[in-house]
């Protein structure tokens, strides 16, 4: 390892008692790529406040390029070439590409006019430095999110930055843009930058960085070269638990299918559509952003409707017209974007659990029954395990994993006899992942029907009792999970070999 | 294709070309000297607002005290003068009436920037506690103006006839100081980091401070900066009347908003342009005046209004969906 730009040292910080850091070290030498994984909650998002100056830590030694700190403010620690990009990158969606990149850069050098033509030739310096093609006048909020991704870094290297710490940067790309965000890290280590990747997904673990450090309930657990680090230990040192490997079998399909489809086609987006749905079963359904899996969950769920082709439910032929009819046949759906679709953030756990009975928690006059109320509450949270300290707390102060427990119930609480589940454990940590995957399990045990939408192809392997394969809105292929494999999988997705 | 089409000052001054060339083809009178003279007069105070307006709705906030500071600040300079029997000049009315608007709008910059209180309802609450003011403790009725703003309100800059029908308009001398207002917040929003920091708070407020602007400074400056505008203002409207009528600009502040959401100012903060907000508060007048000159009684042009806003809301906010439709359609085609 080359000289370290960044040590620091028995770090420890408590917030009113909450002891986040107990004495962390981290060290990381220049033009290194090192990942920092953690939980939610393991202490991530401390150090990076801590090394950025944003927090000043209770004990502990900072060293930067040589340099010894006990604590920085953020100005120093720019000055001192670290970079934060944040998960919503602090851009101005409002303003233009220029704008976003030159503004600060004038603000540091306490600029009182604006001057276009120097804004310009910043912002085309910026952009030049990673080979980055984009319209400068285009507003940011008309970009993608990887290219405002890429404005971000672009902004963070004006500052001369050494060291850019990237918190969670996948989380919102699609495949085809971490492997372009990948090169971009790359390139930046080609120049001699260091780069610290929080991240808690071990595929990109192992693919970009070389060495890592994970963090647990604010301790060190591991660090050393990833290339000595496998996926079980990974998970063993994220949660301090052992998984086993799992399949899910069947104990024995339940009977005649719940739900046949036939010839389904929404044109444009996926056509020809048929499988049979039994109880117990999970199907899983994987294919890549855009294969028309998303729009084959809603024109189940009523959100769509088909072209051509039909649905059967108990044998019978159904129009689902809307999303009230859907559940009225006993239709679940949790989609891929709980922030936005499933959840009221703001509200209370309990009132977020009982949303969808209220009816049958309500004396006949249509008053809320409160106690009935929360005692339901208190069921569900029990049976699920959801981690809360009080059921009045608001939903948002969950992590995902919980959060996605809570629209579970939910749908649990009506009479379900399908469940489709879009992309369930998105950007929910590894210890809620495996409780939600042996809670579908166990659902699909009870007599559930269960279908997955995934990308997540571990994931798909460990849960599905099938896998059908979806490119380009039709079914390419259908697999046995315990006779296939992630490469075969992801080949058939994509369709290169 | 791009840019262009997405903005929405070409619709709405494509909307006031037709209107005109419309009102011209029915009456004949539309072009003429002193409609267009009428018109620019009767454009000027909620133009003035609607700049003011324009910049704290580009912010993010939103502003329903200025016609309420305007009264109370006129009115406070009105009988100042004339309880001091002050003959000279109107430029003391000005200074006044911006100073005491100074001091409203700072109040409210305090409370909506320091205190972080809700723009709406900080700026609802002032508004009713100024008024209240006006005619409480004030006991505000109409009153006649010290002499020099009544001769203030006499300087013309050029008169207009209209052979036909032998009537005249006069160009008052209060659109110099709506151009000078104009070429001042040009320069403000276009050319000063002042002025883009009222963009990039509207963009995104955590962004803007983890950039390094002074967010509660910019605050601060623009409801003062409101407040300046809306004393001017005052001034400029009861030099223009002749008379200092307290209730002459309450209620306004609804009809300028419209006129600026209208203009393109997005509600939710971040974009807003002055061709935009001038070229909203011109149609809105064009609906409000000359409608009568096709013989569309006044009551009716209220009903024009209310019927250009919802359209021309409707179609902003329709444009945005489509844009972001478009948009992740080509995220998705990119994959």
């Amino acid at each position: 390892m080359t000289a370290p730009i960044l040590k620091v040292e028995g770090i420890t910080k408590s917030f009113g008692g909450v002891q986040a850091l107990r004495g962390v070290s981290l060290e990381i030498g220049s033009g290194e790529i090192h990942c920092l994984a953690g939980e939610n909650g393991s202490g991530k998002s401390t150090l990076i406040k801590v090394i950025s100056g944003v927090y000043e830590p209770d004990a502990g030694r900072i060293e930067i390029n040589g340099q010894q700190f006990s604590h920085l403010n953020p100005k120093e620690a720019i000055g001192l070439g670290i970079q934060v990009i944040y998960q919503d990158f602090s851009v101005f969606p409002n303003l233009t590409v220029m704008e976003n990149l030159a503004l600060n850069m004038e603000l540091m050098d306490n600029r009182k006019l604006m001057n276009y033509r120097r804004a310009r030739a910043i912002a085309s310096n910026a952009i030049s430095q990673i080979g980055f093609d984009v319209d400068l006048d285009e507003r940011v909020e008309n970009l993608t999110v990887a290219d405002r991704q890429l404005i971000a870094i672009c902004r963070a290297l004006l500052q001369e930055a050494k060291l850019i710490i990237m918190d969670e940067p996948t989380s919102a790309l699609t495949k085809k843009e971490v492997k372009a965000l990948f090169a971009v890290i790359k390139r930046l280590q080609s120049r001699g930058l260091s780069i610290l990747f929080v991240s808690h997904k071990l595929d990109e673990v192992f693919e970009i960085s070389e060495r890592y450090t994970i963090l647990r309930s604010g301790e060190n657990v591991a660090s050393g070269n990833t290339e000595e680090l496998d996926r079980k230990t990974f998970a063993f040192h994220m949660t301090g638990r052992e998984f086993a490997d799992e399949y899910y079998k069947p104990a024995g399909v339940k009977g005649k299918p719940v739900l046949s489809v036939r010839g389904l086609t929404l044109r444009g987006v996926y056509s020809d559509i048929s499988f049979d749905l039994a109880p117990g079963e999970i199907l899983g359904i994987t294919g890549l952003l855009g294969s028309g899996r998303t729009e084959l969950a809603e024109t189940l769920f009523g959100i769509l409707q088909p072209d051509s082709g039909g649905i059967e439910i108990d044998g019978r032929a159904v129009k689902i017209r809307n999303v009230k009819s859907a559940i009225r046949r006993g239709i679940g759906y949790l989609p891929s974007d709980r922030l936005t679709e499933g959840l009221f953030q703001p509200q209370a756990v309990d009132r977020n659990l009982v949303i969808t009975t209220l009816d049958r928690l309500s004396s006949r006059l249509g008053f809320l029954r409160r106690k009935a109320i929360a005692e339901t509450a208190m069921q569900w949270i029990d049976r699920l395990s959801i981690a809360v300290r009080s059921p009045t707390l608001p939903v948002r102060t969950l992590s995902g994993g919980n959060q996605q427990k809570v629209v579970l119930a939910r749908w649990l609480a009506n009479d379900l006899s399908i469940l489709i589940l879009n992309g369930p454990t998105v950007g929910v940590d590894i210890g809620s992942k495996y409780d939600i995957h042996a809670l579908m399990r166990k659902l699909a045990a009870d007599g559930l029907a269960i279908i997955i939408i995934s990308d997540d192809l571990p994931e798909v392997l460990a849960c599905a009792s099938r896998i059908l394969v979806m490119r380009d809105g039709v079914f390419v292929r259908e697999l046995d999970p315990s006779a296939t494999t992630e490469s075969k999988l992801s080949e058939l997705s994509t369709g290169i070999a | 294709m791009g840019r262009m089409t997405k903005r929405s000052e070409p619709y709405i001054l494509a909307a006031i070309v037709v209107l005109s060339l419309l009102i011209q083809a029915r009456s004949g009178q539309f072009f003429s000297g002193n409609n267009l003279v009428d018109l620019a007069r009767s454009l000027i105070v909620p133009a003035l607002f609607s700049i003011g307006c324009m910049m704290v709705i580009v912010s993010g906030g939103i502003d329903v005290s200025f016609t309420a500071i305007a009264s109370l600040a006129m009115y406070v300079t009105d009988r100042l003068l004339l309880a001091s029997q002050y003959s000279g000049n109107v430029i003391l009315a000005y200074a006044i009436s911006a100073g005491l608007g100074l001091l409203m709008g700072a109040l409210n910059g305090f409370l909506i920037g320091f205190l972080r209180l809700p723009t709406f309802v900080v700026t609802l609450g002032t508004s009713s506690l100024f008024t209240g003011l006006m005619f409480g403790a004030f006991s505000a009725s109409a009153s006649d103006v010290p002499p020099s703003i009544a001769r203030h309100g006499k300087e013309i800059l050029f008169t207009a006839t209209n052979p036909k029908l032998g009537l005249t308009s006069n160009m008052p001398s209060q659109i110099l100081i709506l151009i000078a207002v104009l070429l001042f917040a040009f320069f403000l929003l276009r050319y000063t980091m002042l002025g883009r920091g009222i963009y990039a708070v509207g963009g995104d407020e955590t962004a803007a401070e983890r950039a390094g602007f002074n967010v509660r400074g910019i605050k601060m400056f623009l409801y003062c900066f409101v407040g300046v505008l809306a004393g001017i203002t005052g001034i400029a409207r009861i030099s223009m009347m002749s008379y200092a009528d307290p209730s002459t600009m309450l209620g306004m502040e609804m009809t300028v908003i419209a006129a600026v959401v209208l203009g393109g100012t997005r509600v939710t903060g971040g974009v807003g342009t002055l061709v935009g907000t001038i070229s909203g508060v011109a149609l809105m007048t064009i609906l409000s005046n000359s409608l009568i000159l096709i013989g569309i009684p006044t009551y009716w042009s209220r009903v024009f209004t209310g019927a250009v806003i919802i359209v021309g809301t409707g179609v902003t906010a329709h444009q945005i969906r489509s844009t972001r439709r478009r948009h992740t359609q080509s995220q998705k085609a990119t994959v």
